[in-house]
């Protein structure tokens, strides 16, 4: 096995945390490879000296410091117990929003008085509609205007159409609705 | 009995500021010294540490004890020390042979004749040289380094620290320590003198 496979088991062997398979992998092959037997060595004589630099101590206002910067940091606003993680905050930030926009797409809720009332409009002019009609051909009828006065049949007293239409006896209200 | 390093973040959480003040008494020098092997120097790594133990303290209404209290703690250290490597906040120390050396910064070099009168200088002189071949590896190399050797933790810990699985770590490791022999040659390498004679040996 080539000096690079056998790496990862050879460091963990080296540093006393191998496994017995990488223990095996490596024992077998630092006796046939004299390239890692002295890069074993020296890895061990490196470990030494790295351990020779000694540790370095805080300064002694070190603590101080820390409760400085902690006593320094801006206090949480009010509200910050309200929102626990700004995921969270977040969250409900879109769903609101989604509540919002999916409140918009239905169709709105009707009166159903002014719904009634509404339709019974509608019902009453669609049974006149053909009296409408008539009346609007007559009103601009040319051939009528032309006529002698005295052919022109005797007005009614004044009325108005609308109020003819709603007698039934209007203009062309012989000719059947 | 003492209080586990969890039960202390617990009870910093539940609002006792005493239990933080143990931790940061516990923690300090560890840290201080992780640090100061991530950054150019002390004072640097001081405010990197002060940092640390300011997120600890601003986090200890979210902690969970869903890790090892010292892996969490070198996680935001590790973390904090990589961005203000990689922001270029810390200057890295360079080392390179063919650099030249300014008057009034120590050259990497093995002591002279003159300096081996000093013990002192000497110590002096190999610790440098030693931080200086740490600081020369690439980032996560050297965290994992330093975590290995000087805080002895365990591969799981260390991958977790770094976010790496224990097979990559290894590799990780093996890579760092053979650029460090190669580097620190003059002071891992057997004396040729040495090697001569055990070769003379074996013949015999």
């Amino acid at each position: 096995m080539s000096c690079e496979k056998i790496s990862n088991a050879l460091m963990a062997y080296l540093d006393g945390r191998a496994s017995a398979q990488e223990r095996s992998i490596a024992e077998a092959h630092l006796k046939v490879c004299a390239a890692c037997q002295e890069r074993a060595e020296e890895f061990r004589r490196l470990w030494q000296v790295m351990a020779e630099v000694p540790a370095v101590e805080p300064s002694l206002a070190f603590d101080a410091r820390v409760r400085q910067r902690i006593a320094a940091a801006p206090r949480p606003k009010f509200w910050a117990w309200m929102m626990p993680a700004p995921r969270f905050a977040v969250s409900v930030a879109l769903l609101v929003v989604l509540s919002i926009w999916i409140g918009g797409r239905q169709p709105r809720s009707v009166n159903p008085q002014i719904a009634t009332a509404n339709s019974e409009e509608q019902f009453r002019m669609i049974k006149d509609l053909g009296v409408l009609e008539n009346y609007d051909v007559l009103s601009n009828f040319d051939a009528l205007s032309d006529l002698p006065a005295s052919s022109q049949p005797r007005q009614a007293p004044q009325q108005s159409p609308q109020e003819n239409l709603h007698q039934g006896n209007g203009p062309g209200s012989g000719s059947g609705a | 009995m003492a209080r586990s390093d969890v039960q202390l973040m617990l009870d910093v959480k539940a609002g006792d500021e005493l239990s933080f003040e143990m931790l940061l008494h516990k923690y300090r020098t560890p840290l201080v010294n992780f640090l100061c092997r991530m950054v150019r120097d002390q004072a640097a790594a001081e405010d990197l540490a002060q940092e640390v133990f300011f997120r600890v303290y601003r986090a200890r209404k979210e902690y969970s004890p869903s890790a090892k209290f010292t892996t969490w703690l070198f996680r935001i250290a590790t973390n904090l020390a990589l961005n203000a490597i990689r922001d270029g906040r810390y200057r890295q120390m360079q080392i390179s042979i063919d650099a030249p050396v300014a008057e009034d910064e120590p050259a990497f070099q093995l002591p002279s004749r003159e300096a081996r009168a000093d013990d002192r200088l000497i110590e002096r002189e190999r610790n440098q040289m030693i931080r200086g071949a740490i600081l020369t590896l690439p980032e996560k190399q050297r965290a994992a380094v330093v975590l290995h050797k000087y805080h002895d933790m365990d591969y799981a810990e260390i991958g977790k620290i770094l976010g790496c699985s224990e097979s990559a770590l290894k590799s990780l490791l093996f890579r760092a320590y053979e650029t460090l022999r190669v580097q620190l040659a003059l002071l891992v390498a057997r004396p040729a003198t040495q090697a001569a004679g055990e070769g003379k040996r074996h013949e015999l």
